[in-house]
């Protein structure tokens, strides 16, 4: 047995005597390999202890393993040079693999004639009191599902179960955004029990979750009155992305002062094509035309961006 | 901190791809890092040997290239490189929107294996 590991695989030898060595001294050879091979070569160094590592492509170094600065001295039976560094290209998207997930998300939807919406806002901009609504109004016509991700609790899970619609809550522990893998499951569920629109509630954030495909149809941005008309300016990614802008809380905005003006000038600044809904979820203000776009992706009228319907409104 | 998540899929990826390579370990990792691409430097830097440990890429250098937003307005036809607000009203003209040229970059460029 390896004396310094224990063990049991391979065919390994182990070398623990000075006299297998030319150059005397008695340090411990570990080998873990099925060959033969010379020690011919000159071990030049005051370590202790010498680690034998065997590469993929049949170069062999030593590794010296001690208080000295570390040294490679190869194999004097070795005829190629001592295996170096290469490069290799790749030019390869970080979030490729999201990017497969979702696209796999995606037809999987679309063999359902099923869609989904990502919605994403700040944390506390109403998305969940809004989907309360929704579900209220179109559980009976739309054949609905909704996903819930947060970082803990299914606090709005069970807030929004019982209304008519699956729902699935994603805890996402310390992830501060829906991935594509994470949602692809809870898709399948919603698809198998019968959902064919998939709202999903994304993680209350309004940078990450922006980065993250999930197989969506498109991206619905919320934003409520209380939280500032220039939101889409300093978080521009998202308002960029997001063809379906929702303004949220309408019902407070004398009380918080918000600038309608100002709000829509900002989203248009780096989305003027958007199509801006103004609701306010709690006295239902709005909300009919937020369930007219609903209808209409999901009988497939907004199968393309719904840039095209807002342009042809116009 | 969508970094963590962010280097975590990066090593699984080149490792894959190291592994492809018949590489025993992964040296230096080449990234390139759009302004608008949602990811910051430090925090990816702070992640990485986290998401790395245990990995073929532990130890490996991280070197990251920023690339800032690139801007076109296609009134005025005006490029611009970098600024506060990219994706804001043309700075030149003040016809929104840009057009987004470059910035949005999250890719692996290249890396070193042993």
């Amino acid at each position: 047995m390896c004396r310094d590991c224990g063990c049991e695989t391979g065919n390994r030898r182990v070398f623990g005597d000075a006299a297998d060595h030319a150059d005397g001294h008695g340090h411990h050879h570990h080998h873990h390999h099925d060959h033969d091979h010379d020690h011919d070569h000159e071990h030049e160094h005051d370590a202790p202890r010498v680690v034998h590592v065997h590469l993929p492509a049949g170069a062999e170094v030593h590794l010296h393993i001690g208080s000295g600065p570390p040294r490679v001295v190869r194999d004097a039976a070795d005829s190629g040079p001592a295996r170096a560094a290469r490069r290799v290209a790749l030019e390869q998207d970080v979030l490729a693999e999201n990017d497969r997930i979702a696209a796999a998300n995606r037809e999987l939807l679309a063999r359902h004639g099923a869609v989904a919406l990502n919605l994403i806002s700040s944390p506390g901009s109403g998305k969940t009191t809004l989907l309360e609504r929704t579900l209220e109004r179109l559980a009976g016509e739309i054949d609905l599902g909704v996903i819930v991700g947060d970082q803990q609790t299914d606090n709005d899970a069970r807030r929004l179960a019982g209304r008519g619609a699956p729902v699935e809550q994603i805890e996402t522990r310390s992830a501060c955004h829906l991935d594509a893998r994470r949602v692809a499951a809870p898709l399948q569920r919603m698809l198998d029990a019968g959902a064919r629109l998939i709202l999903v509630e994304n993680v209350g954030n309004l940078v990450c979750p922006a980065a993250f495909d999930l197989g969506e149809r498109f991206k619905v941005a919320l934003l409520s009155v209380v939280e500032g008309e220039d939101k889409p300016l300093k978080y521009p990614v998202l308002f960029h992305d997001a063809p379906v802008v929702v303004i949220t809380k309408l019902d407070l905005a004398a009380r918080a002062g918000w600038d309608r003006e100002a709000c829509h000038r900002a989203i248009r600044a780096v989305n003027p094509d958007a199509r801006i809904l103004e609701l306010a979820a709690r006295d239902g203000t709005g909300l009919d035309a937020w369930c007219d776009l609903l209808r209409e992706t999901a009988a497939g009228v907004s199968r393309t961006d719904p840039r095209r319907a807002a342009a042809e409104e116009a | 901190m969508h970094e963590l998540s962010i280097a975590i899929s990066l090593v699984e990826q080149l490792e894959r791809a190291a592994r492809r390579e018949g590489a025993e370990r992964v040296t230096a990792v080449r990234l390139v890092v759009g302004g608008l691409s949602g990811v910051e430097r430090e925090p990816l830097e702070f992640c990485f040997p986290m998401a790395a440990r245990g990995t073929l890429l532990e130890g490996a250098r991280l070197e990251i290239e920023e690339v800032p937003p690139r801007v076109r307005c296609p009134a005025c036809g005006a490029e611009e490189t970098g600024g506060p607000a990219p994706v804001a009203a043309c700075p030149r003209c003040g016809a929104a929107p840009v057009e987004i040229l470059g910035g949005r970059e999250l890719r692996v460029r290249e890396m070193e294996v042993v």
